[in-house]
């Protein structure tokens, strides 16, 4: 079977992020009011698997191996199957 | 060893930087270094044949995921029987800038039970945000067990360039006392971001330039072999590469960054 796996890598809590940090600044000096702003990175990944649950386990590998840095990075998997 | 026996790889990628500079600050003190594409190590299965591996600065891979990480991650592929082998048997690992970055993604550093199959640690955007590229200074904070410090006393301030945008070290923030603690006890320290005085940046901006966890600048692993930090010592080698060689009337031949190199080629030339 064939799946979209959708993945979000955003900071832990608490971590400071810079670069939201300088857009939340910009967008207020832009007449806006924003509380706060937090960058994620989305990687929109298209797979085999042999079901849902399976095409998740490989999806989390990835994040482990190479997307995510568990000292400061949170992600989030959605898997969505493809006709 | 005698010295002119030692062989150093410079390992290059795409987007890797001052790889001439590193090779030629090893040449210059006598040894012989070369700058070799990963694809030509995997090729003639060669690796081996060095003593020492450094991964250079720059930007590999164009610094895509994060900093380091696609380098890492490829290497432990292609080469990691060979890495593996060259951790075992105490060969130096030297990683300068994006080669921190790599050393940290790849699991070799903080290495506080050898190689980790996840990294321990990461190396992320400064704070206050923005590519910091000045000079800084650093103590050695080291009590003797990295070969990379040995000619250098414990507490010398050192002066270098940095040349990055994400050099911020950090622990994971639950471990991060505990891990500090660890690296103190184990005399992992390295080098820290200090003023000129030597007195300690504290997390203070500008004397730590990128808001790094404990002031760090640079660690070794448990075994004091692999070395990583975020200047550049080969581009203190010498005095024209100084900021302010147009103003001094006379400067020393070398800059800090050769204690770095020559420390290094010292602990060569009397462990093998």
């Amino acid at each position: 079977m064939k799946y979209r796996a959708k993945i979000e890598v955003s900071l832990k809590p608490g971590h400071s992020d810079p670069e939201g940090e300088t857009a939340s600044r910009l967008l207020k000096e832009l007449g806006y009011t924003v509380e706060a702003v937090g960058v994620s990175k989305v990687y929109t990944i298209f797979l085999e698997a042999q079901t849902p649950v399976d095409a998740k386990a490989k999806a989390e590998d990835m994040c482990k191996r190479l997307l995510a840095n568990p000292t400061k990075d949170n992600y989030t998997i959605a898997i969505e199957e493809q006709k | 060893m005698r010295r002119e026996e030692i062989k150093v790889c410079v390992m290059r990628v795409g987007g890797t930087n001052c790889d001439a500079e590193t090779q030629r600050a090893f040449q210059d003190l006598g040894v012989q270094a070369e700058v070799l594409h990963v694809n030509e190590l995997v090729k003639q299965g060669n690796l081996l044949d060095y003593n020492v591996l450094v991964f250079p600065g720059g930007f590999s891979f164009g610094d895509y995921v994060r900093s380091g990480v696609i380098f890492a991650r490829s290497l432990s592929v292609k080469l990691g029987k060979e890495i593996e082998t060259f951790v075992d048997e105490g060969r130096p690992i030297l990683g300068i800038c994006n080669g921190f970055q790599i050393l940290v993604e790849y699991g070799l550093l903080p290495g506080f039970e050898g190689v980790t199959a996840y990294p321990e640690a990461t190396l992320t955007t400064n704070v206050p945000q923005g590519f910091k590229c000045q000079w800084i200074h650093l103590k050695n904070e080291n009590k003797g067990k990295c070969p990379f410090t040995s000619k250098i006393p414990k507490g010398k301030v050192l002066r270098m360039p940095i040349a990055h945008g994400e050099g911020r070290f950090l622990f994971p923030v639950e471990k991060e006392q505990q891990m500090l603690q660890k690296l103190i006890d184990n005399d992992m320290m390295v080098f820290s971001y200090c003023d000129e005085n030597g007195n300690v940046a504290d997390g203070k901006y500008p004397t730590n330039p990128n808001g790094s966890f404990h002031d760090i600048a640079g660690i070794c692993n448990r075994e004091g072999t692999i070395f990583g930090l975020m200047p550049h010592p080969e581009r203190a080698m010498y005095w024209w590469q100084q900021p302010d060689w147009t103003r001094q009337k006379q400067m020393a031949q070398y800059g800090d960054g050769k204690l770095v190199f020559e420390s290094l080629i010292d602990h060569l030339t009397k462990k093998f």
